[in-house]
Parts: C-alpha cells; structure tokens; sequence
C-alpha cells in the first residue's frame, strides 16, 4: 500500500516561497495567479495492507517527524 | 563548568563553540557524536550549528530525533541547561524544548553579517553578564532565521519574560522591526524554555569572543554561563 502525504503551511502562516513562485509567474505572462501557497508532497511505500492501521500510522508519522505541525497541516491519502 | 558540545553530520560550528568555551573556562568541553545515546555526566549542553543532516526535510528536523537528542531531552527535564545555536535553536524547537519554529528568512536569502541584539534579560544562567536594556553586536549567519510562534505563545512568551535577544538597531531601538534581519516575528533572535535552562538563540556569540575577530560581545554568554554553573 502507498500513502501520499500532503504538507502545507497552516492558514496565516506567511509563505515567502509561495509569494516568490507567484511574482515569477506573474512575470512570465501569468497575470491570473493570485496567491500561490507552496508545500511538500511525501510518497511512503507500505508493508502494511489494513487500511485503517496504516492511516493511524502514517498520522504518527506526520506528527512526529513529517510535519512541523507549529506552523504545517498534514493530509494522507492511501492508494492501493 | 564541564559542557558537551553535540555533533552531527553537518555540523560545523562545533569547534568554533568548543574553543569559546575553552577560552573561558580552561577547558575543552566533551565532543558527543549524534549516534551516541549516553554521555558523561555535564554541567552544560551545546547544540552546535551548522546544517545537520543536510537540513532535509525541515531544519534540524532529523537532527532532533536522533539517538543523543532523545538522551539530551531527558537531562533537560531533569534541568541540565542546553545551549542551541543557529541550526542547535532549530533542532531544540524541533525537539520541543523550545516553543515556536524557524522558518525561511522572509526575504528568502541567506544572511551573513554583524547584527545588533537587545539583551531583554539579565535574569537568567545564560545572560546574568549582561544588563537589561543593554545592546550587543555579534554575526548571524541563516537562511532560516524567522522566528514564529502562534498568537497565544507569543503573549506567552512576553508574559513570563522568556524572550532572551531581539533583533534592534545600534541604539536598541527596534521600532517598525527596525535591525531585524530575517522578518522574524517581534525582532525575536532569542527565547528560553519557561524554567530559563534551556536557551535558543540564531545569532553566533561564539564567533564574538577574541578581539581580532570583530568584537568580543559574545563572550559575556560563556562566561556568564561558567558563573553560574562552575
């Protein structure tokens, strides 16, 4: 089983990078991008096949190491 | 004082550290590899800085969940006082031994120079050499610098008296985020734990203690610290 992970800075957390990927794209000829949030996707290969035990794990994993959940939220998708 | 200087692979201020120590106190301080889950017994732990593993994933995030870190935790609860400098401020906020994080200096560069700080306390084992009020100049050198911390922290830390440094201009003013180098938030360059034995700090004071190399504001730290604890 494969868990996607998700990592994004929270609401109000201000995001220097997203705002930099914003003005570049703004320069290049995209007027239409308003505010850009940036963050980082995490993809974990599982030995685990119960579905509900790998959630509960991969959560621990967020929080413990993953994220910074001061300042980060997490979401965790399964595939497989 | 007996100290223990933590090191990990990309650490690479540890001797910088261990030579300010040993120019106030006579004595090298105990070199700890990140591997090793027990030391001797010390008075003091630094926490180096530098760019521990690689800074992958977040600053110091690895670094705080390695072997030594666990043991360092465990002495800090007990109240053996810890240092972190630079990539050390980050690894013990990651640790939690500290409130908040640092995140990306706002304007997204790299900064290496000679800052102003506000010592706001003379009230703990750290800055018990200094005045209250008083103003120092030592480097900083990050690219992650940016103090944060949610709103109720922040009143958190104002009430209790747990910011150590900020960020001020030459005349300690630090009005409109006046000689704030990084956007961190409330010109913090400092915090203690709520006991005042831990203490995270990005600017180098070990890099500020022989004349030749620009100044020697740093010094009162290492000495302060030996007063204390010697």
């Amino acid at each position: 089983m494969k868990a996607r992970v998700h990592v994004t800075l929270k609401n109000g957390v201000l995001d220097p990078q997203g705002k930099a990927i914003g003005h570049s794209l703004n320069r290049l000829g995209f007027p239409e991008v308003d505010d850009v949030r940036q963050g980082k996707f995490i993809e974990l290969e599982l030995a685990e096949t119960d579905a509900a035990k790998a959630r509960a794990r991969v959560e621990e994993m967020c929080k413990k190491l993953l994220a910074n959940t001061v300042i980060e939220n997490y979401s965790i998708e399964l595939v497989g | 004082m007996k100290a223990a200087v933590l090191v990990f692979p990309g650490s690479n201020r540890e001797g910088d550290v261990a030579q300010a120590i040993e120019l106030v106190t006579g004595r090298r301080p105990q070199m700890v590899w990140h591997g090793d889950g027990d030391f001797e017994k010390v008075d003091l732990i630094v926490v180096p800085g530098g760019f521990s593993y690689g800074d992958y994933l977040r600053c110091g995030a690895m670094a705080a969940q390695s072997p030594v870190m666990a043991e360092v935790k465990k002495r800090a609860a007990q109240g053996v006082p810890v240092l972190g400098i630079c990539n050390g401020f980050q690894i013990v906020t990651e640790a939690g031994l500290l409130p908040g994080t640092l995140m990306r200096n706002s304007h997204l560069k790299f900064v290496c120079a000679d800052v102003h700080l506000r010592v706001e306390t003379s009230q703990s084992l750290f800055t018990n050499r200094y005045q209250a009020g008083q103003v120092i100049k030592v480097p900083v050198a990050h690219a992650e610098g940016n103090y944060f911390a949610d709103a109720d922290t922040m009143k958190r830390l104002e009430d209790r008296g747990q910011i150590a440094f900020r960020y001020c201009g030459p005349d300690g003013s630090i009005v409109d985020g006046r000689g704030n180098p990084n956007g961190s938030s409330s010109n913090i360059a400092g915090v203690f734990n709520d006991t005042k034995t831990v203490l995270g700090l990005m600017p180098h004071p070990e890099n500020a203690v022989e004349p030749m190399f620009g100044g020697t504001d740093g010094k009162a730290l290492f000495e302060g610290m030996v007063e204390a604890l010697s």
